[in-house]
């Protein structure tokens, strides 16, 4: 009950403190816990008997200690305060204002857990985000309300592939209300940092609202990092009928306190360590992406993880695929060869793309281009492999042409300036162009009528 | 009804204590706010209960009410067009009653009571009813006529009333007999007990996918079991939507389980719209959707599989052929598990219950294809994806699935990244069905058997080859090697590869699958007969009719074939072109 405190402990191990059960507690609700110096943390119901509580703390535990410790139950969950005045703010993981300002004035709380989308009520995901960027917009087109997350690793430039995508996204022909939901998990404050410049200079500061559990802070924060911030993007998509894009970063850090916690409770684990319900937690944040009906607005989700030692089958990133639709894999090869934005050609997908390309949405070649430029890059990928045991001089004349054609793929079409917003139609034209380098009945995935109508004229015979 | 009180609550499992009369499996109302669960263990603590909907804020000391009968669908008229969560709840209703998100504890009837529905009587007062009798019609959609049986457990008897023909509601009895039973147009059934059958029938006759390369490669009977296994993003969702739109199966039961929402509302919004090629009446009028996707709660999705699997049993009770798509088996298995690690079990190979084996062999064995209890055949088939971690098909999911299906379908990460779809491997696939099925395909062309172990032959040796190309390159071999290399490619692009998205090749009539291996069978067939009379392998690759050969499926209507037919006819002459002038130049 609010406003009665319990006094003392019976355990304390980690992050999960057990309490003798003094009054009815709810499963899943919020209590708040004072130590011994009066200091408060929040923590929630995790398992209740008719004789214990079980509390997991979103905050670490030195200083807990067996008796001199006051606890109360709140009765409720975890709730967000909601309101227009959200644009433009930031917030800790559990979403207390940490930019100096006050709470802002609103009476609308809002469970931070959210509820599942009524598969029925979806509305399916259709519209072209142009974002300049050839790689995707060409190979792993967005679409507004999509969940796409980049899948990175150590030093390479996933910060600014997504500053670049918040700067230069939008949908073709129109100016829609739009807002941008930056959660941040564990990272550092440099990173934090270099989004907030980032924002500013692109002019869009005003409409982004900022949760950030940064890497000093209790690393269960973080559980709630992004449900605070996907609370405030349903609002502000759902309600408000904005067009949101909410930025997730780095997803690799919220799984791991997930694993403390589970580990803490003395769960059996699954891979690697992590709990068997990794994937049921994730699909509870990624399935927050999309949109519904009866409103115009729309949640499109770009997290971010990095892959421990770049594997793609590390559970964190194969259990985020297996949930999201798609995947932007960034490549260190690419990287070291000094190509941005090194996203890697085969791995990556857009699983939404096929509804949201081609005659009326972007251009009626773009479904049979990208598969060719895909199916070419393929058999590009498995030349080199060849090349590095015999060597270039041993191959045929075609696989030489594709040799070519790779390269100029790599250093035309892919390659492009951190601040060059390119057009649909340009990317287009740059994938013909590389396909010129190759033969014309190559193009065996491409209609002969787009052939004719869109190879420029120098094809190879 | 029996009441109990809750004494813990760990997450969906829920102990509940003054439950000692209630029964394993009951159903029980749990909390003031009634969610449904189902007791799943009684032990010394008390009743176990999984519940299946939500519950933030329940706490110990909140009643349980045990209705006192199991976990059960509501089977009748109404059911094709719908879409259900794991437990039948109307999603539909539920958005109408709670708007677009969940709330816990709205309650919604699976079929609508108040309905009425034209039946037509067939059984005749003083006739004999025993289970499985017939005894009405129902239209149910334009396409599907709902037979009207006497419920399984229906006591044998005679016939004192049958109503006359007229508009009903689903609660209205229209039968009734002298051993006492009272049949209305619609029942129940537990949905962890298979619905019996006569015997089990020999599964003979093919599901025609429409796809290719499982149709002639890797054949599945219908009553066949299936399992589609691969990483994330290589096309297990793609390959049952395909199945699902374009199988010659007369009910289409969509299991989304613990899968995406767009997945279901994309089922939703894309089959209405579908027509079916063999009807031309809407694809939904013959599809059943459950969709319990992986954001719902856990519990109910290890209920989805059953809820589905018992629709599809219902449907063929009636004599249906009935396909079931479980998308994904995986994700059944993994909240098996976390239900498991609630429960405090012991735990086997990476986590999951001891008793996986035994649930996976209970659901696929309740495929088949049998004499159902009115005499006549049906079937389900099931075809079930499998999502390994990190696409590793040595994990215990999969492997066990493989103990209990007949038909692997595997499919390949690289083949996926390259975009060739399906991207079902040739080389680790397989079916135990195409023998059973040799004599029906007999039936649709004589060759078809030469030309698919050719194809297969072919396939082996270039993968062979490949190992040494990877070696030395390709220019090192001689042209009768390469040639297998060409034709393999021509079979891969001409053949295997369908995109779903191509208006004309999303979906392949049999006898134009037959044609088009067989024509590049013909043309790898002249090409080494070229070679070994001497021609110049340059001169074969750049013959037209290779390319024409590779863009005939997506030119070739599946209800006009005769431009394959002449293609055959020009890979004849173009080698009798090709040897003349080879002749004359070898002669100057
Ligand atoms: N037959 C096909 N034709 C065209 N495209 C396909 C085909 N199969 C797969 N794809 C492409 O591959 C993407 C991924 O396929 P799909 O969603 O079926 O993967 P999945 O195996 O179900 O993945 P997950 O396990 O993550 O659900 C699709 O969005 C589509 O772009
Ligand atoms: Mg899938």
């Amino acid at each position: 009950m609010r406003g009665l405190e319990h006094r003392g402990l019976r355990k304390a191990e980690g992050p999960i403190v057990i309490a003798a059960r003094t009054e009815s507690a709810g499963f899943g609700e919020l209590v708040s816990v004072r130590d011994r110096s009066g200091v408060m943390r929040t923590g929630r119901v995790v398992d209740v008997s008719d004789t214990a509580v079980a509390i997991q703390l979103f905050a670490d535990n030195t200083g807990i200690s067996l008796d001199g410790v006051g606890i109360e139950y709140l009765g409720r969950p975890l709730e967000l305060r909601v309101g227009p005045d959200l644009l433009g703010r930031v917030f800790d993981g559990l979403g207390r204002p940490t930019d100096g300002y006050p709470e802002i004035v609103s009476s609308d709380l809002r469970d931070v857990n959210g509820r599942p989308i009524n598969p029925a009520a979806r509305v399916y995901p259709r519209d072209f985000i142009q974002t300049g960027v050839s790689a995707i917009d060409g190979m792993n087109t967005l679409i507004r309300g999509q969940k796409l997350p980049i899948f990175s690793g150590n030093g390479l430039p996933h910060n600014r592939l997504a500053a670049q995508i918040v700067r230069q996204a939008r949908v073709l022909n129109q100016g829609d209300k739009f807002a941008v939901v930056f959660a941040g998990m564990g990272i550092k404050y440099d990173v934090a940092r270099f989004f907030v410049d980032s924002f500013e200079r692109s002019g869009v500061l005003a409409r982004v609202v900022m949760f950030l559990s940064l890497a000093d802070s209790p690393s269960i924060e973080r559980l709630l990092t992004p449900r605070s911030a996907l609370t405030a993007a349903e609002y502000l998509a759902f309600d408000l009928g904005m067009h949101v894009l909410v930025v997730m970063t780095d997803m690799t850090n919220y799984c791991e306190a997930l694993r403390e916690v589970s580990a803490a409770r003395g769960e059996v684990p699954s891979r690697k360590g992590y709990p068997g319900y990794l994937y049921s937690d994730l699909a509870e944040l990624y399935e927050r992406a999309g949109r519904i009906e009866g409103s115009n607005g729309s949640i499109t989700q770009i997290p971010i993880l990095s892959m421990p030692n770049d594997d793609i089958s590390h559970p964190i990133p194969d259990l985020t695929g297996y949930i999201t639709e798609g995947q932007i894999v960034l490549e260190r090869e690419l990287f070291q060869k000094g190509i941005y934005p090194p996203v890697a050609g085969l791995p990556s997908l857009s699983r939404l793309m096929k509804d949201g390309i081609g005659e009326g949405m972007t251009r009626e070649d773009h479904k049979d281009l990208s598969s060719q430029l895909f199916a070419a890059y393929a058999r590009v990928k498995s030349i080199r492999n060849l090349v590095a045991i015999i060597g270039e001089e041993e191959l045929s004349k075609l696989d030489k042409q594709y040799l070519r054609f790779g390269e100029r793929f790599e250093a035309e079409f892919m390659t492009q300036d951190e601040f060059d917003d390119r057009g649909i139609d340009r990317t287009l034209e740059l994938g013909w162009k590389c396909l010129s380098w190759l033969p014309r009945d190559e193009l065996l995935r491409i209609s002969p009528a787009l052939i004719a109508k869109y190879l420029p004229g120098g094809s190879l015979p | 009804m029996i009441t109990g009180y809750i004494t813990r609550v760990s997450g969906p499992v829920v102990t509940a204590g003054g439950l000692g009369g209630a029964g394993l499996y009951d159903v029980v109302e749990v909390g003031e706010a009634r969610l449904i669960g189902e007791i799943i263990r009684m032990d010394h603590v008390g009743a176990v209960i999984q519940v299946y909907e939500e519950n933030t804020g329940m706490r110990p000391g909140e009643p349980v009410v045990s209705l006192g009968r199991p976990l059960s669908v509501d089977l009748g008229p109404g059911l094709l067009g719908s879409i259900y969560d794991g437990i039948q709840r109307p999603l539909v209703q539920l958005k109408a009653a709670s708007g677009s998100f969940l709330a816990p504890g709205v309650k919604g009837e699976a079929l609508d009571r108040a309905r009425t529905w034209r039946f037509v009587p067939v059984l005749r007062s003083g006739d004999p009813v025993e289970p499985g009798t017939l005894v009405g019609l129902v239209k149910e959609t334009e396409l599907v006529e709902h037979r009207i049986l006497a419920p399984p457990l229906t006591q044998p008897g005679r016939a004192t009333r049958v109503s006359p023909e007229g508009d009903y509601i689903l609660d209205e009895i229209v039968a009734e007999t002298d051993s006492g039973a009272r049949i209305g147009l619609s029942h129940d059934w537990p949905v962890r007990r298979p619905r019996p059958c006569r015997k089990r029938l020999p599964p003979d006759e093919p599901l025609i996918t429409g796809l290719r390369v499982i149709d002639v490669l890797f054949p599945i009977s219908k009553g066949g079991c299936a399992a589609v296994p691969g990483g994330f993003g290589t096309g297990k969702t793609m390959t049952q939507h395909a199945i699902a739109k374009w199988c010659d199966a007369d009910i289409i039961v969509y299991v989304g389980c613990g899968e995406r929402g767009n997945e279901m509302t994309d089922v939703l919004t894309d089959f209405p719209k579908l027509v079916d090629p063999r009807t031309g009446r809407s694809l939904m009028e013959r599809t059943v959707l459950i969709a319990n996707t992986s954001n719902m709660p856990v519990a109910a999705r290890e209920v989805s599989i059953y809820t589905g699997i018992t629709v599809a049993e219902y449907y063929r009770d009636m004599g249906y052929d009935v396909a079931v798509m479980a998308d994904s088996t995986s994700r059944w298995a993994e909240a098996l598990r976390e239900l498991s690690g609630r429960l405090e079990e012991m735990p086997a190979e990476e986590g999951f219950p001891a008793y996986l084996p035994t649930r996976l062999a209970e659901f696929y064995e309740r495929g088949g294809r049998v004499q159902t209890l009115r005499g006549n055949p049906g079937s389900v088939s099931i075809i079930g994806a499998v999502s390994p971690p990190g696409g590793d098909f040595s994990e215990p999911v999969t492997q066990h699935t493989k103990r209990f299906i007949r038909c692997f379908w595997a499919l390949d990460r690289d083949l996926a990244n390259a975009r060739h779809y399906p991207a079902i491997s040739w080389i680790d696939s397989y079916s135990e069905y195409s023998d059973e099925l040799r004599d029906w395909w007999d039936g649709v062309d004589a060759d078809w058997r030469d030309v698919r172990t050719r194809a297969f032959e072919l396939l082996k040796r270039e993968q062979r080859l490949e190992q040494i190309v990877r070696l030395i390159g390709p220019d090192a071999l001689p042209d009768e090697q390469r040639l297998v290399l060409i034709s393999a490619d021509m079979i891969k692009n001409g053949f295997l590869q369908q995109n779903s998205f191509d208006e004309v090749d999303k979906f392949c009539v049999p006898a134009k699958q037959v044609l088009l291996l067989r024509c590049i069978m013909e043309f790898h067939r002249r090409a080494e007969a070229a070679i070994k009379a001497g021609a110049p392998l340059p001169r074969i690759v750049g013959l037209p009719i290779r390319e024409r050969l590779a863009r005939l499926k997506s030119i070739v209507p599946n209800d006009n074939l005769d431009e394959i037919r002449a293609a055959e006819k020009e890979i004849i002459s173009s080698f009798d072109e090709l040897s003349r002038q080879y002749r004359k130049e070898e002669a100057r």
